[in-house]
């Protein structure tokens, strides 16, 4: 049997398939932590970059810590999320942290230079 | 050099058949006792080609992607992620850090990533004709106990 590309299906209908992230967020004192649960892709990236300005849009904060933790993978789809937080947070004159990233994480990051601008626990 | 094992699998350019295409990659690896570091790394470069294919080879709608894996003898392993997209105009400036036509959903640094998670990172293409990025990675042999 031959399998052919069907025709006619236009890209957006990439947008409605299931999210591979799941993101969830804590304030304290101006200070939010948020967690990332999951794949960090582009599949996942633009629902994570949403969810976490909806969580910045709402707290308001001083300092935002990126807990990546539960992140199995990422790639520099994460870095694109990472920097777009960054100017977010970095526009009212607060600040980012990354916390609990894995060893696979953590060498995304460090091969694309972010661990000197952003700091990482 | 000799390959000893291959695989070939065909998918369309679907955003979620990325975490297919590295998990798949990151099977027929397996045979070669990789460490995690040597998984990710794999997985990682694997992830962004096929990125790269699914965002930027058909901007206007879904297109093939094909992902090719080769053994060799000396316990390397090669990877190819083939479009049959747009292609790349100027491959050296899609190369360069930092530079990207996905907005701001991409930091720019596919390449750079691939290039120092692999051993040898080769990228041709024509316009119109489609892109393909090969890389080719050493997995330490190591003592079965």
């Amino acid at each position: 049997m031959r399998w052919d590309m069907p025709r006619g299906i236009l890209k957006e209908e990439n947008g409605s398939e299931e999210c591979t992230m799941e993101i969830h967020s804590r304030e304290q004192d101006r200070k939010l932590t948020i967690f990332l649960k999951g794949e960090l892709d582009h599949h996942g990236a633009k629902q994570a970059m949403e969810q976490i300005g909806y969580a910045i849009d709402a707290a308001l904060p001083r300092s935002v810590v990126l807990d990546f933790g539960e992140v199995d993978f990422m790639d520099s789809s994460g870095i694109a999320v990472v920097l777009k937080t960054q100017r977010r947070v970095g526009s009212s004159g607060g600040v980012v942290q990354i916390v609990n990233a894995s060893q696979q994480v953590r060498k995304v990051f460090d091969a694309a230079g972010l661990s000197r601008i952003i700091a990482m626990k | 050099m000799k390959s000893t094992n291959y695989m070939k699998l065909e998918f369309m350019s679907r955003s979620v058949n990325e975490g297919f295409a590295r998990m798949a990659a990151a099977a027929f690896l397996m045979q070669l006792d990789p460490t995690l570091e040597e998984l990710g790394d794999i997985k990682t470069a694997v992830s962004e080609a096929v990125t790269n294919a699914i965002v930027h080879a058909y901007p206007d709608g879904l297109g093939k992607i094909r992902l090719q894996g080769k053994i060799f003898e000396d316990h390397s392993v090669e990877f190819t992620v083939r479009d049959y997209g747009c292609g790349i105009a100027d491959i050296a400036q899609a190369r360069t850090p930092l530079f990207t036509t996905g907005g701001e959903e991409r930091s720019g640094m596919g390449f750079t990533i691939m290039e120092s998670f692999t051993d040898k990172l080769r990228v041709r293409s024509r316009p119109g004709k489609g892109t393909t990025v090969t890389f080719l990675r050493k997995i330490e042999l190591r003592e079965k106990k």
